[in-house]
């Protein structure tokens, strides 16, 4: 009796824990449910669509089908933001930007615009449920999201399954836009870590004169897509990779790692994780004997006032890699900022509330670029037309640059600057 | 002859020849690492690096592992809401305590006051949340199933999560560590980081005392025997439901010291800080023997080694890349490995038919 209760509570625990953890091996039964979804779905659309045709509305020609919202109805998106566990801030900062790109923007042909937000948990489970919920719904336009290229991966496959469209603020792994893997909803307005990787070697190698670098990811396809991208390419200029190392993204005692990698003798140790482990292995490294002196440089995932606070002093001096956040237009800092302070109460958390902005506002034109109104008022969105309007976005002045979608969702205008941490404050320095 | 091959158990077998491959694979690993050199070389003090860092995070394990053990021994519940109660302990006492003292420059001023005072706010933090959870979300299912209890712990500890989360924030928030507990002393002619001796030190003390207390006081004595058996203590005149409420309390007394001691190592807070060390914690509680509160130190400590120098020693001599990662895979299968052929943990006793 006392076993079967343990072995019962053991096996509760690990599925409680591979919860936790996330892994990317959950594609496979979302690609068969998924399918379900989109039948579901488009059956769903098209029923209300044939009886429109009565009344002589519009009729909805478009081949994969056409979200139709009644007169006085909102117009529906969602958005699928890590808004829980340890990586909060990252997704709430995006949706503080998703929100205010709908205040700003206001109704469409006379409907106001309505999100509902979802979490992506920032892992593969969160991605797949809330873009199976989102699918779920067929009033929701289009979706915003997801925060990490973890939850992104499952997400992306159902979304486009199912017909919709997403546009993502901040996945930035190559893996997501690579033209075989590219799944054809699938868009972002967060920059390709194929650039970033690279702009960070190039840094290291060319303006510190790095020979012998080390890499550390956890294992989620951003931090590992980074690392890789990074040592490919500091190989390529000839440095040599002495260390590549995974710990896992909850880990607590990073000492023994580090440790490993100081044994390795680098000079420079480049970690683009987030902020947990990030400030976790700032800190730790400064415990090291073998580190003193090794450059440390992070990415865009521990840009945020949290990262600095919890490093105080370990993290002087040390570098970090990042879009380009010298937003020089007057709209960002009269209009965007007083909005988001007002929303958020503090100043954002994370470096994609931009990109969050752009990406709803790319939504919203290309929404009411292709939505045909019925003489009863009804709207129309043909979902295969939105998709097209998406994808022939270009020269579209937004908060990031201009944006201008590739055939690979890419929409980023990708401009990668480098900071140092100065008097406890990011400093951009490079280019 | 075919006598014997009759008494052949197919399960035994694949037991032993699973025990057997998993010996063979550490042992294979060690020597690759050790004599033929795979992967980076490591020195002794490298090595003894590995050994003290694992035991300070064991350390901390086992001072989780303890609340979960009393409460096990006593209630025959697993209570996930253990890591809670750390953490709790450990978000109050940064937020209200140490930020503050930190600020004022009394934390560099009067260090030991501070980490006392500190501490205290810690524990009492921890031992309020363990009570209140107790009085509210288990004492009325004290006769349910089994599984209720278990299910309600695991929702207790959401609610927790998310109440300290309303309450203080979701950002990582900074533990700060008084100016002279950092660096190294030197002990032995070996260099140790302070706060690691701080970590170890504390943890024997809290041991020692638990184990006076529990075997030398009146109290203790009553708990064993609530933990032997409710009904006849109830017979003798001990109060159950308060002795249980004493349980708790006390679990969650050692889980606030974790608390505190786990800011000065880690030096950072989170609401969500309680999850992981709470599963690596039971882990350690049912390695050494759940129920069983020296087990549940030695579990602690061994976990926390195992973790450390099990992936440079032998999954690198295996040729694994990116052997941090895996620690939890090796900590994970060390727990099945105890399950199946020594349930009752490593120093656990076998418990009575009615416990079990």
């Amino acid at each position: 009796m006392k076993r079967a209760t343990l072995l019962l509570v053991l096996s509760l625990l690990l599925a409680l824990f591979l919860v936790a953890c996330g892994g990317g091996e959950a594609s496979e039964p979302a690609a068969s449910e998924a399918n379900e979804a989109s039948e579901t779905s488009e059956t769903a659309v098209e029923a209300p669509s044939t009886d429109s045709n009565t009344s002589d509305a519009v009729s909805c020609d478009d081949p994969i089908g056409c979200v139709e919202v009644a007169p006085g109805d909102p117009i529906m998106l969602a958005s699928a933001l890590v808004i829980s566990g340890p990586n909060t801030e990252l997704g709430l900062d995006s949706q503080y930007g998703v929100e205010i790109a709908i205040d700003l923007h206001g109704d469409i042909m006379g409907h106001p615009v309505e999100l509902q937000p979802e979490d992506d948990g920032c892992s593969a489970e969160g991605g797949q449920t809330s873009a199976q919920k989102i699918v779920s719904n067929p009033q929701i336009v289009a979706m915003i999201g997801t925060s990490c290229s973890g939850a992104g991966v499952p997400a992306a496959k159902i979304i486009s399954d199912a017909g919709y469209v997403m546009v993502s603020p901040s996945n930035t792994s190559p893996a997501l836009t690579d033209p075989e893997l590219h799944e054809p909803g699938y868009l972002r307005t967060a920059h390709n870590d194929k650039i970033q990787g690279a702009a960070m070697a190039d840094f290291a190698y060319n303006e510190l004169g790095i020979r012998k670098a080390a890499a550390i990811h956890d294992g989620d396809p951003y931090t590992e897509g980074l690392a890789t991208v990074f040592s490919d390419s500091f190989k390529e200029l000839g440095g040599e990779i002495v260390a590549f190392e995974a710990e896992a993204a909850d880990a607590t005692n990073v000492e023994p790692l580090l440790t490993s990698v100081a044994a390795a003798g680098p000079e420079f140790l480049y970690f683009p994780v987030f902020i947990p482990l990030g400030s976790l292995i700032t800190n730790t490294a400064a415990d090291i004997d073998g580190l003193d002196g090794v450059i440390l440089a992070g990415a865009d995932g521990i840009q945020s006032p949290s990262f600095l606070e919890n490093t105080v002093g370990t993290s002087e001096g040390m570098y970090a890699s990042g879009p380009d956040l010298s937003f020089s237009n007057a709209f960002y800092t009269d209009t965007f900022l007083p909005a988001y302070m007002e929303k958020a109460g503090t100043e954002p958390t994370a470096p994609f509330h931009a990109h969050a902005f752009d990406a709803t506002n790319m939504v919203l034109m290309a929404i009411e670029q292709v939505a045909k109104e019925g003489s009863d008022g009804t709207l129309l969105i043909g979902r295969q037309a939105l998709r097209d309007a998406l994808y022939a976005t270009s020269g579209m002045e937004g908060i990031t640059g201009t944006i201008t979608c590739d055939e690979n969702g890419d929409c980023a205008d990708p401009k990668i600057s480098v900071s140092q941490v100065q008097d406890g404050e990011f400093v951009r320095i490079w280019p | 002859m075919s006598q014997r091959f009759k008494d052949i158990d197919y399960i035994g077998v694949f037991l032993w020849v699973f025990r057997a491959i998993i010996i063979v694979l550490v042992i294979y690993g060690t020597v690759s690492k050790l004599f033929l050199g795979v992967g980076n070389e490591y020195t002794i003090e490298t090595w003894i690096d590995f050994f003290v860092s694992g035991l300070s995070q064991g350390s901390l394990y086992a001072l989780i592992a303890l609340g979960y053990t009393m409460v096990y021994g006593i209630l025959f519940m697993i209570n996930f809401a253990h890591g809670e109660f750390f953490m709790s302990g450990a978000m109050t006492s940064t937020v209200l305590v140490a930020t503050f003292l930190s600020a004022s420059g009394f934390l560099d001023a009067q260090p030991l006051v501070s980490m006392l005072l500190i501490t205290a706010v810690s524990i009492i933090t921890s031992i309020s949340v363990a009570l209140l959870t107790e009085r509210i979300a288990y004492r009325p299912l004290r006769r349910a199933p089994r599984l209720v209890p278990l299910i309600t712990a695991i929702g207790a500890s959401f609610f927790w999560q998310y109440f300290f989360r309303g309450l203080f924030g979701s950002a990582l928030i900074p533990f700060p560590v008084p100016e002279s507990l950092q660096g190294r002393w030197t002990i032995f002619g070996l260099e140790f980081l302070r706060t690691r001796v701080v970590v170890m030190g504390t943890t024997v003390i809290a041991l020692v005392f638990l184990y006076l207390f529990i075997q030398r006081t009146k109290t203790g004595k009553a708990i064993r025997a609530v933990a032997e058996d409710k009904d006849v203590a109830a017979l003798m005149g001990i109060n159950v439901d308060r002795t249980i409420s004493i349980t708790f309390a006390i679990g969650a007394a050692m889980a606030g010291i974790a608390g505190v001691l786990w800011g000065l190592v880690f030096r950072q807070v989170h609401f969500y800080m309680g999850f992981v060390p709470g599963i690596k914690a039971f882990t350690a509680a049912v390695f050494g023997g759940i129920g069983s509160i020296p087990g549940a130190a030695l579990g602690g400590l061994l976990l926390g080694v195992i973790e450390a120098v099990g992936p440079p020693l032998f999954l690198e001599g295996l040729g694994i890349v990116g052997a941090h990662q895996l620690k939890d895979v090796i900590a994970f299968t060390m727990l099945v490995l105890v399950l199946i052929f020594r349930p009752q943990g490593l120093i656990g006793e076998k418990l009575a038919e009615k416990k079990a």
